[in-house]
C-alpha cells in the first residue's frame, strides 16, 4: 500500500489507496461517507444484503488507523447511514465502533444522512471543520480550499487489453478535493457528471483507488459512464423541431 | 386447427373410439384422424403420460387437445379447469385458443376456453377465477403466478391433463427449470392429471420424457409421420461472397428476387440488428412495393400484432423476422423460408424451415444465405446434417438454485408448506432430480433469512417456521413483491422509442445504446431511419430522418446462439476432406486453395494455429470451431497466460470459428499456451474477477429475489429497493464465497457464457495435436477475424461496408 502525495492549497497531503486522506502536518486521517449500517437499512426495506457491510467498513477503518496512527480522525459526513442505523447496530459491533472512535480524537462532521450522531458513540459533532485555511465539509460547494465528500466519485479509464475499469477515486485540482466513499455499500457517481465536474473551474485529476496504489488520471483521459438520460429534453417544449 | 390432418392411415379400431360427432366433423372437413392423433386418444383413456414428437404440419396441436375435447364432450365441462396448456409464447397461446374455437363451435361442444398470460386484463382474470374455463392456456411465468395464490390448490385440484407445447424449446432453458418446478407442483395438487408433451423433432426424445416425468419409462413416446425432407439451397449471388461481416448486404437483391418469385416468404435473420439492416436494404430495392414487413421482439406489441394479422390473412409477400417467429403460430401459406446468416444450430434451422408449407407431404423449401466464407461451410454442414436428420440440442441442464429460490418463495406465497415434502416434490422435476438436500436447505435458508452464515437478519425474516413445523410467509405483503418479480429472463434495461413527443411508440432499445447517442445522430429502428432528438422521462424521442450517411443500428445483449458442436464437427470435417473441395462453390474453393498454398487447413483432429507479424504486432490465430462463448473464455485465459510468460499481450477477439490474440512479442511456442492446465491455472482467479461472473450474479440475484427487477416507471414510485449487485458480489465473495447465490452464478456462467464443458473438451482433445504454421504474413483464413478488430464500436457492430475497406487491405497482404 503506497500512499500518493499531493498538494492542496500549498499543503502536503497523502492519498491512501484504501480511500482516506492523510494530513501528516496535523496528524489527521479524513474519511468520507462510511454509511455504517446501510446493510441493515436495506434489510429493513426488504433487501437482505450480505450482513458484512459494517464489518468490512470497520475493518478498512481500523487498518487505516493502525497504519497512520493519527491524532484525529475526521468523518466527513454520512458516517452512519441513517438515524435508525445507530440503534440497529448490534451491541458488539457498536462497541467495536466505539473503541475505534475513542482511540484518538474523533470528529463527526454531519452529513445529510446523519444529522443526529448518538452521543454514546463518542467523538465531537460539528457541521464543518476549519483548519489552516482549509474547510472540511460534507457537501461540496465548489469553493477553493474545500475538502468534501457526499458525491461518492468514481472514474472510468480504458485499459489497453481489457474492459474499461471503474474505480472509486479522489477528485482534485490543487485547490479543492473530493473524497471517495469509504462505505462498503456506497454507490458511485461518475466524476464527469456535471454534479462533480461542475465543481471544478477547469480540468481536474481523478486519483483512482488501485489494490496497492493510486492511479492519477487527468479528467481529459477519462471515459464517461454511459448515461442514457444525458440528453434530456426540457419540459414544456411542444415540438422536437424547436430543439434543432 | 393449424394444420390439415389428411392422409390418414388410422387403424379402424382407433377410429371407433372417436365419438360420432368427432368422426362426422373430421369427415365434413374431408379429413381422417391421423394415427398419432388416435394413439394419443388411446393413451389418454389409459391415463398415461405421453410425448408426441412430430414435425410441424403433423396436426400435433390437435393431437394434444383431442383427448381433452373427447372427454369434455362425453362428461360435460364446467367443473373447473380440465386441461391446462402451457406455451413458451404469449402469442402462441392466444393463437391456439383462436384455432381451438373452430372445432368446438363446429361440433357444437360446450367447452369453454380462456387464455391467461401477462396480457390478460385484471377483469378477465377475475372472471376466470369466478367461472373457471374448461381449458386454460398459459405461459410458464403465468403458471408460476397462478400457483403463488392461496387458491391454487382449489383451482387445479380437478385438473385432468397438462399439455406442454413446444416442450423441446423450453426444456433446455432456465424457463424450463421454472416450468418443471411448476409442473411438479401441479402433479402434487392433481395427482391424477396426465401430462402430455408436444415437441418438434429432436435429437434426444428420451431426455424430454425425463423432463415430463420422474418415471420416464411410464411416458409413452408417440412419433408423428415424418414429413418429406426439406429442399435446401445455398444462395451465392453472382458468385460473390464477402470475406467478413454478418449482414449479407451483398445478397439483398437476390433475396428480393426470391420474394418476388414466391407467394409468401419468411426471411429469418439471427439478430434484431440484422433484421433492421436487411429490411432497410430490401425496401431500398423494392421498386414494385411488394408488401414486406418486419418482426422482432423489440418492436411495439401493437406493431407486431399488426404484422401477424396481415401475415395470417395472406396480406404480406414477406416478413423479415428473428427468432420471434420461430415457434408455433399459423402463418398461412408460407411457401419459402430464407435463412440469412449462419444457421448456428441444426434443430433451430429445422424449426425455421418448418414454418414454410404446413403440409406434410410436400417438402418445405428453404434457401440459406451465408454472409461470409466461413458461413458457407456452416450452411453446407447444416444442409448435410438435415439430410441425415442428425439433430443437435435437446439436453436438459441442471436447474439453477436461483430458480429454485424463486419457486420456494412462490410456494410460500400460496400457503404454509412442509420442507421435507417440498424437497421430495422438487426432486420430481427433472432439472432438480439430483438436488442434494443440503442445497435445498441452503435455498430455503436463503429465502427465509438471506442465507448468511452470520445470521444477522432474524428480525427481517421472510419465512417463519410455526409450531406445526410448517414454513409460512412472515409478512403477507412479501407476496406482492414476489409476484412483481416472477420469471427467469433478466433483460438489460430498455427505453421506449416514441416518434415525436406525442407520437406513437415504435418499440424498445437498450439504455446502453441510448447512452451512445447525441442529438442529431441517426439510427435504424422499426424499419425506419430515425433521428435522435432527446430523452423525455423514460422515453427516447425521435423523428423521421430524411437521409443519413452512417446510421447506427441498435444491438441487444444476449440472444446470440453459439455454433453447436454438431455443426462445428461437420465444418471441420469439410475442411479436412480435400476430395470434397471441388464440389464447393467457386469463391469458397478458391479461398481454401489460397489458404493451403500459404498456410494449411488443418486435419480433422488437429488444432490449426497460425502466427504472423503485422504492423509491429505479433498475432496468433487459432481455429478451434468451439463457438463464440468458449472462444471468449479462451481469449481471456490465453492473454492472462501470455502476461505471465512475458509475451506482452495487447488484446484478443473471438468468433464462432476462431480466436485471435496479439501482443508485442512473437509467440514462438503456441503449445506452451494451449496446455491442458490452462483452465485449472487461471480459471478460478479470472472468473472471480471477470464481468461474466458479475453478470451471472446479477441475473441470479434478480431471479432468486435478492434484488428487485428493474421495471420502467417503478423507480419513480420509489417502491423499489435496488443496489449495485457488484458491491453485493464483492462483499459476498470475500466473506462467504460458498453462498448459495455465488454457487448459482458460477454454475450459470459455466454453462452458458463461459461454455466450460466445451472448452475443457477442446483442450484435452488437442494436446500434442497443435499444428503451428509460422507465417510471414496474414493468411486468407485470418482475414475475417482480423478485419473485425476494433470494428465492434460502442452500441453496435460494424456494418459490412465498414469492414470492406479493412478487408481489402488485409487481402492485399494475404494474397501478396
Amino acid at each position: 500500500m503506497k500512499p500518493h502525495p499531493i498538494r492542496l492549497c500549498g499543503q502536503e497531503f497523502l492519498l491512501d489507496p484504501a480511500g482516506a486522506l492523510v494530513w501528516p502536518k496535523r496528524s489527521a486521517l479524513v474519511v468520507a461517507d462510511l454509511h455504517l449500517g446501510k446493510a441493515d437499512a436495506l434489510a429493513r426495506r426488504g433487501l437482505l444484503a450480505p450482513p458484512y457491510e459494517l464489518e468490512e467498513t470497520l475493518a478498512r477503518l481500523e487498518a487505516l488507523v493502525v497504519r497512520y496512527r493519527p491524532e484525529i480522525v475526521v468523518s466527513l459526513g454520512d458516517g452512519l447511514h441513517d438515524a435508525g442505523a445507530a440503534q440497529a447496530l448490534e451491541s458488539q459491533r457498536f462497541d467495536r465502533l466505539g473503541a475505534l472512535v475513542r482511540r484518538q480524537r474523533w470528529l463527526w462532521v454531519t452529513g445529510n444522512h446523519d444529522p443526529v450522531v448518538p452521543i454514546a458513540l463518542g467523538g465531537a459533532v460539528l457541521p464543518r471543520f476549519v483548519c489552516d485555511g482549509l474547510t472540511f465539509v460534507h457537501v461540496p460547494s465548489g469553493a477553493a480550499a474545500e475538502v468534501a465528500g457526499h458525491l461518492h466519485p468514481v472514474a472510468r479509464v480504458a485499459t489497453p487489453a481489457g474492459p474499461v475499469q471503474r474505480r472509486r477515486c479522489f477528485v482534485g485540482d490543487g485547490e479543492r478535493l473530493l473524497l471517495p466513499a469509504l462505505g462498503t455499500f456506497a454507490g458511485g457517481l461518475d466524476v464527469l457528471d456535471p454534479a462533480i465536474a461542475g465543481l471544478f473551474p477547469g480540468a481536474f485529476t481523478a486519483y483512482l483507488l488501485g489494490a496497492r496504489r493510486i492511479f492519477a488520471v487527468s479528467s481529459r483521459r477519462l471515459v464517461r459512464e454511459p448515461d442514457p438520460r444525458r440528453h434530456r429534453l426540457q419540459a414544456g417544449r411542444s415540438s422536437p423541431r424547436s430543439l434543432a | 386447427m393449424t394444420d390439415a390432418p389428411c392422409a390418414a392411415h388410422a387403424p379402424l379400431d382407433g377410429l371407433a373410439s372417436l365419438p360420432a360427432r368427432f368422426v362426422a366433423w373430421f369427415s365434413a372437413r374431408g379429413w381422417r384422424p391421423r394415427a398419432h392423433q388416435l394413439a394419443m386418444l388411446a393413451l389418454a383413456r389409459e391415463g398415461r403420460d405421453a410425448l408426441l414428437v412430430a414435425p410441424t404440419g403433423g396436426g400435433k396441436t390437435l393431437a394434444g387437445f383431442l383427448p381433452s375435447l373427447v372427454e369434455l364432450a362425453r362428461e360435460g365441462g364446467g367443473c373447473g379447469i380440465h386441461t391446462l396448456y402451457v406455451s413458451p409464447l404469449k402469442a402462441l397461446a392466444a393463437d391456439i385458443a383462436r384455432n381451438l374455437e373452430t372445432p368446438i363451435r363446429e361440433m357444437g361442444l360446450s367447452v369453454r376456453i380462456a387464455v391467461r398470460t401477462g396480457d390478460t386484463s385484471p377483469a378477465q382474470r377475475a372472471r376466470q377465477r369466478r367461472r373457471p374455463p374448461d381449458i386454460l392456456l398459459t405461459t410458464p411465468e403465468s403458471l408460476a403466478l397462478m400457483l403463488s395464490y392461496p387458491d391454487a390448490a382449489e383451482r387445479f385440484r380437478g385438473l385432468r391433463a397438462i399439455v406442454l407445447d413446444e416442450v423441446h424449446a423450453l426444456a433446455e432453458s432456465k424457463r424450463g427449470a421454472l416450468l418443471a418446478l411448476g409442473v411438479a407442483r401441479l402433479r402434487s395438487l392433481a395427482p391424477d392429471a396426465r401430462i402430455v408433451g408436444l415437441s418438434a423433432t429432436v435429437a434426444d426424445p428420451d431426455a424430454l420424457c425425463r423432463y415430463l416425468s420422474p418415471e420416464p419409462r411410464s411416458v409413452a413416446l408417440v412419433r408423428g409421420e415424418a414429413g418429406a425432407p426439406p429442399e435446401v439451397e445455398i444462395l451465392i449471388p453472382d458468385a460473390r461472397m464477402p470475406w467478413a461481416g454478418h449482414y449479407a448486404t451483398h445478397a439483398a437483391a437476390a433475396i428480393l428476387e426470391l420474394v418476388r418469385r414466391h407467394r409468401t416468404s419468411i426471411v429469418f435473420v439471427n439478430t434484431r440488428a440484422q433484421a433492421e439492416v436487411l429490411f432497410g436494404l430490401l425496401w431500398r430495392l423494392n421498386e414494385d412495393n411488394l408488401p414486406i414487413a418486419l418482426h422482432h421482439g423489440s418492436l411495439d406489441a401493437e406493431q407486431r400484432h399488426k404484422v401477424e394479422r396481415a401475415m395470417a390473412r395472406g396480406g404480406l409477400r414477406a416478413v423479415v423476422a428473428t427468432s420471434s417467429l420461430d415457434l408455433g403460430i399459423d402463418w398461412g401459406d408460407v411457401d419459402l423460408v430464407v435463412q440469412v446468416g449462419a444457421p448456428k444450430s441444426v434443430a433451430r434451422l429445422l424449426q425455421r424451415i418448418g414454418r414454410a408449407n404446413h403440409r406434410l407431404e410436400e417438402p418445405s423449401r428453404a434457401v440459406l444465405v451465408p454472409a461470409n466464407r466461413f458461413e458457407v461451410l456452416e450452411c453446407l454442414a447444416a444442409r448435410e446434417a438435415l439430410a441425415e436428420a442428425a439433430l443437435d440440442g435437446g439436453a436438459i441442464v441442471a436447474g439453477g438454485l436461483d430458480v429454485l429460490a424463486q419457486h420456494v418463495t412462490g410456494v410460500a406465497c400460496a400457503g404454509p408448506f412442509d420442507a421435507d415434502r417440498l424437497y421430495e416434490e422438487v426432486r420430481r422435476a427433472a432439472p432438480y432430480a439430483a438436488l442434494a438436500r443440503s442445497d435445498f436447505d441452503a435455498v430455503l435458508d436463503f429465502v427465509a433469512t438471506g442465507g448468511y452464515a452470520l445470521g444477522g437478519y432474524e428480525r427481517y425474516r421472510r419465512l417463519v417456521r410455526g409450531s406445526d413445523g410448517l414454513w409460512r410467509l412472515a409478512d403477507p405483503r412479501l407476496a406482492c413483491r414476489y409476484r412483481m418479480n416472477i420469471g427467469t429472463i433478466v433483460e438489460a434495461p430498455v427505453m421506449h422509442v416514441r416518434l415525436g413527443p406525442r407520437g406513437r411508440r415504435l418499440g424498445e432499445v437498450e439504455e446502453y445504446f441510448v447512452s451512445t447517442l447525441a442529438p442529431g445522430d441517426t439510427f435504424l429502428f422499426a424499419g425506419r431511419l430515425l433521428e435522435f432528438v432527446g430523452v423525455r422521462e423514460d422515453e427516447v424521442v425521435v423523428r423521421a430522418a430524411k437521409r443519413a450517411r452512417d446510421p447506427k443500428v441498435p444491438t441487444y445483449a444476449g440472444g446470440k446462439l453459439p455454433l453447436t458442436d454438431t455443426l462445428a464437427t461437420r465444418v471441420r470435417r469439410i475442411l479436412a476432406t480435400r476430395e470434397r473441395w471441388p464440389q464447393l462453390p467457386a469463391p469458397v474453393r478458391e479461398w481454401l486453395e489460397a489458404q493451403i498454398r500459404r498456410s494449411s487447413a488443418g486435419e480433422a483432429e488437429e488444432l490449426l494455429v497460425e502466427t504472423f507479424p503485422r504492423r509491429g504486432r505479433h498475432f496468433l490465430v487459432a481455429y478451434p470451431f468451439a463457438g463464440r462463448n468458449a472462444h471468449q473464455t479462451l481469449g481471456m485465459l490465453l492473454t492472462r497466460r501470455m502476461e505471465r510468460l512475458r509475451l506482452a499481450p495487447l488484446g484478443f477477439v473471438a468468433s464462432d470459428y476462431c480466436i485471435a490474440v496479439w501482443g508485442r512479442v512473437p509467440i514462438e511456442r503456441p503449445e506452451e499456451l494451449f496446455t491442458a492446465d490452462l483452465l485449472a491455472d487461471d480459471l478460478e482467479e479470472w472468473m472471480a474477477e471477470s464481468t461474466v461472473l458479475r453478470r451471472a450474479f446479477r441475473n441470479c440475484a434478480v431471479v432468486a429475489g435478492l434484488v428487485e427487477r428493474r421495471l420502467p416507471g417503478r423507480e419513480k414510485t420509489g417502491r423499489q429497493v435496488t443496489m449495485s449487485t457488484d458491491l453485493l458480489y464483492d462483499v459476498l465473495r470475500k466473506y462467504e464465497p460458498d453462498h448459495v447465490l455465488l454457487r448459482a452464478a458460477r454454475a450459470e456462467a459455466a454453462q452458458g457464457m463461459i461454455d466450460l464443458g466445451r472448452l475443457s473438451d477442446l483442450l484435452n482433445a488437442i494436446q500434442g495435436r497443435i499444428r503451428h504454421e509460422r507465417l510471414s504474413r496474414i493468411s486468407p483464413f485470418a482475414v475475417a477475424i482480423i478485419a473485425g478488430i476494433g470494428k465492434e464500436f460502442v452500441g453496435g457492430e460494424a456494418l459490412d461496408q465498414e469492414l470492406e475497406a479493412a478487408v481489402a487491405e488485409l487481402l492485399a497482404e494475404a494474397m501478396a
